[in-house]
């Protein structure tokens, strides 16, 4: 029930009644506590706006678009160069899926450092949203058994094969049930997406997600000006505040303008698909119809929307 | 009626001030704890919880460990008011009350842990009801913020009605107060329950993803909280004229080693699925008691919890050392032990290690959340000890000369 609601509520640009009483129960109770302690603390200006503000799904387009701008202009003069922040909802009859051909990957990790740079993660701390395990090929996939720790002069490795997880973008995604503020949810392209500035940081998300693919930011993450991607979605790539959570999108600020993930495009040997699954003639169809696939951790019922498959 | 409320809050607040030279050196030991803590939490504050050990392999630990014991803690009420109000039974009647001060205590404790350990502490309001977005039905954080204060609430009207009729020498109005002490009961339940399905719902965690843990909160929960509560009974006895009979307090202790056989045998039953059936699931528990790849840190808390709560139910099991007040507060302590390491260390940390991808990440907590631990500790020793100086003077005075009276509006 909460999901559907939540499918079709992100894109209800009409303000629900809930709303009006919401506004004015945080206006008249909170703003004048907030306001003195600001001025106590002599905060920045602004602040007392952003304690206050609403769930960015639930806000008017005009309030949205405000955001947006408030936003870029906060980006840009922190990175001294010029960055978007775009909304930009899901397509019309996309449904996205992935898959990986295991055979093929190399477990080279290019597929990591163009994410972290695509989406402006955390470099120090270091966040990756895409992990490479490293599996002996003695035992098959198991993950107790396999490191993502592996340095070796060469890949791939004669007794090794690589299996690279992140967001599995499932149809019954566990986090989005545990979140007690309904700050992540699912898009109507399949997509589960994260509002940074309602996420309160509870991690019950990353408990409740079976393939690690959550991450915290457990201090103020840092980018290099020069390193940052200024072309960023505010559900996705936008540079993220401390002390909440972030995840792979499949690059939703990329792929629902019709490119491809980072990730696929880097993959040297070219072991990563992506497409649409409502389209019969994409490259995920082909995959699910010539190829045989398997999911990660089937028996948990989280019917990923991330396939693997042995192409050879 | 305005009066009336005035002079009870003058009165009360002066009751909290009128102490000893021993009672102002608590507080300012537990003040001082408070202020060392606070710091600690403000610098974690403004770096980030990277100030703590945690990380994204184990990504809840001490705190919610914390906050997890706390919840038991709050149950000591339940124990002391169902032989007092379901069984009528007078001497423990006489001090169910503590139970309640200890558990709106608790709970108060409870909701800082939780607190200190989100990112976003400038936006829990998002979880209030209306005005937030609580995601209900779906999230058990969300249903657990619900019972929660539901129990904080019930807990502060039944004591602040109780202590407004005593102090007005009227006796209690039992038609409104004697329903909320037995919704307590359930309420309680309920604050274990659904604290436990936090966990047990987590199919991505199969050491968490069981259906008798909810049991075995409930049975963990009925032995430390009337451990403290014992203690703090025999500490009451001695420093107040407050009198607290042998039977009330043998009578918990018989309760107790019920409590703690149940919580033993639930753990023997998770123990003999676990190892017989010998899946990859095991490895959570070898991490706790044998250590895995050379990852041993909870080991000797392991088998140290094991053997307090084995000899602490010894010690309550047989009637001639659960009377004898030396091995009953060894007892208390032993439990207290045992129940501490279960919840706060042997629960959360052994689920998310090996994390999902099964890596290795070995967790021990940072001073920085140490000290934390320690101010809300204290913040809840504090209300605690305060709520008590108001409480026993407001109840002894009415008492003595109000006695009859109160007997008869209970028989009424």
């Amino acid at each position: 029930m909460s999901d559907a609601s939540h499918d079709h509520g992100s894109r209800n640009e009409r303000p629900e009644p809930s709303v009006d009483r919401r506004s004015l129960l945080i206006s008249t109770g909170l703003t004048a506590m907030a306001a003195v302690s600001a001025s106590v603390a002599g905060a920045a200006p602004g602040f007392v706006e952003r304690l206050l503000r609403e769930r960015f799904t639930e806000l008017s387009p005009q309030r949205k678009a405000e955001i947006l701008d408030q936003l870029e202009l906060e980006y840009s003069q922190r990175y001294g160069r010029e960055v978007s922040v775009e909304n930009t909802p899901p397509m019309d009859g996309v449904e996205f899926a992935y898959g990986l051909d295991i055979a093929r990957c190399v477990g080279c990790r290019r597929c990591v450092y163009a994410c972290v740079h695509e989406n402006n993660q955390s470099r120090d701390p270091q966040i990756h949203w895409i992990r490479v395990l490293r599996m002996e090929k003695e035992h098959g996939i198991e993950l107790a058994e396999s490191t993502a720790y592996y340095e070796p002069a060469k890949v791939p490795e004669p007794d090794a094969f690589y299996l690279p997880v992140a967001c599995q973008q499932c149809r019954h995604p566990a986090c989005v049930k545990v979140c007690p503020v309904k700050a992540t949810w699912k898009d109507a392209d399949g997509i589960v997406v994260i509002d940074y500035d309602w996420c309160i940081g509870c991690r019950c998300c990353m408990s409740a997600c079976p393939y690690g693919a959550r991450h915290f930011n457990w201090s103020e993450p840092a980018i290099p000006s020069e390193e940052i991607n200024p072309k960023t979605h505010y559900l996705g790539n936008r540079p993220r505040p401390k002390g909440v959570v972030e995840k792979c999108t499949f690059c939703l600020h990329r792929t629902r303008e019709g490119r491809y993930p980072a990730c696929v495009e880097i993959c040297p040997v070219g072991a990563r698909k992506f497409g649409n699954l409502l389209d019969e003639s994409s490259e995920m169809r082909y995959l699910l119809r010539e190829k045989r696939v398997f999911v990660l951790k089937e028996e948990l019922n989280t019917q990923p929307r991330f396939y693997y498959f042995y192409a050879t | 009626m305005l009066k009336d409320i005035v002079s009870f809050v003058v009165g009360s607040a002066r009751l909290a001030f009128r102490g000893g030279r021993l009672y102002y050196a608590w507080l300012t030991v537990l003040g001082l704890l408070v202020v060392w803590g606070g710091s600690a939490w403000w610098r974690q504050v403004t770096e980030g919880l990277i100030a703590t050990n945690m990380r994204d392999q184990v990504s809840w630990a001490y705190y919610i460990g914390n906050f997890t014991f706390m919840v038991g803690v709050a149950a000591a009420a339940v124990l002391l008011v169902i032989p007092a109000y379901i069984y009528n039974w007078k001497p423990i009647k006489e001090i169910a009350i503590f139970g309640e001060l200890l558990a709106i205590s608790a709970i108060i404790m409870c909701m800082l842990f939780v607190l200190v350990d989100v990112g976003r502490p400038d936006r829990v309001w998002h979880m209030m009801p209306f005005v937030g977005s609580l995601n209900l039905p779906s999230s058990i954080l969300g249903w657990d913020v619900l019972v929660l204060n539901l129990y904080l609430l019930l807990n502060l009207v039944i004591v602040v009605h109780l202590l407004y009729t005593a102090y007005h020498k009227r006796p209690y109005n039992s038609r409104f107060v004697v329903p909320l002490l037995l919704f307590s009961i359930p309420a309680a339940v309920g604050i274990h329950t659904v604290t436990a399905f936090v966990y047990a719902g987590v199919a991505a965690r199969p050491y968490w993803n069981s259906a008798i843990l909810a049991p075995r909160f409930l049975a963990s929960a009925f032995c430390s909280g009337p451990a403290i509560m014992l203690i703090l009974f025999q500490i009451l006895r001695r420093t107040t004229k407050i009198e607290i009979k042998d039977e009330a307090i043998w009578k918990i202790a018989e309760l107790m080693a019920y409590a703690m056989f149940l919580n033993l045998f639930l753990f023997g039953a998770e123990i003999f699925r676990e190892y017989y059936s010998d899946t990859h699931h095991l490895i959570h528990t070898q991490y706790l008691f044998s250590g895995v790849h050379g990852h041993r840190a909870l080991v000797p808390f392991a088998w140290a919890s094991l053997a307090c709560s084995v000899v602490a139910f010894l010690l309550f099991l047989f009637p001639a050392t659960r009377r004898n007040l030396v091995t009953l507060n060894l007892g208390c302590l032993l439990i207290y032990t045992g129940v501490y390491i279960e919840k706060g260390i042997a629960l959360v940390i052994p689920g998310m290690t090996p994390d999902t991808l099964g890596e290795f990440y070995e967790y021990v907590p940072t001073l920085t959340e140490v000290r934390i631990g320690a101010a809300i500790g204290s913040i809840g020793f504090i209300i605690f000890t305060v709520l008590c100086k108001i409480a026993i003077p407001i109840l002894q005075e009415s008492e003595e000369p109000a006695d009859p009276e109160r007997v008869q509006a209970e028989a009424a």
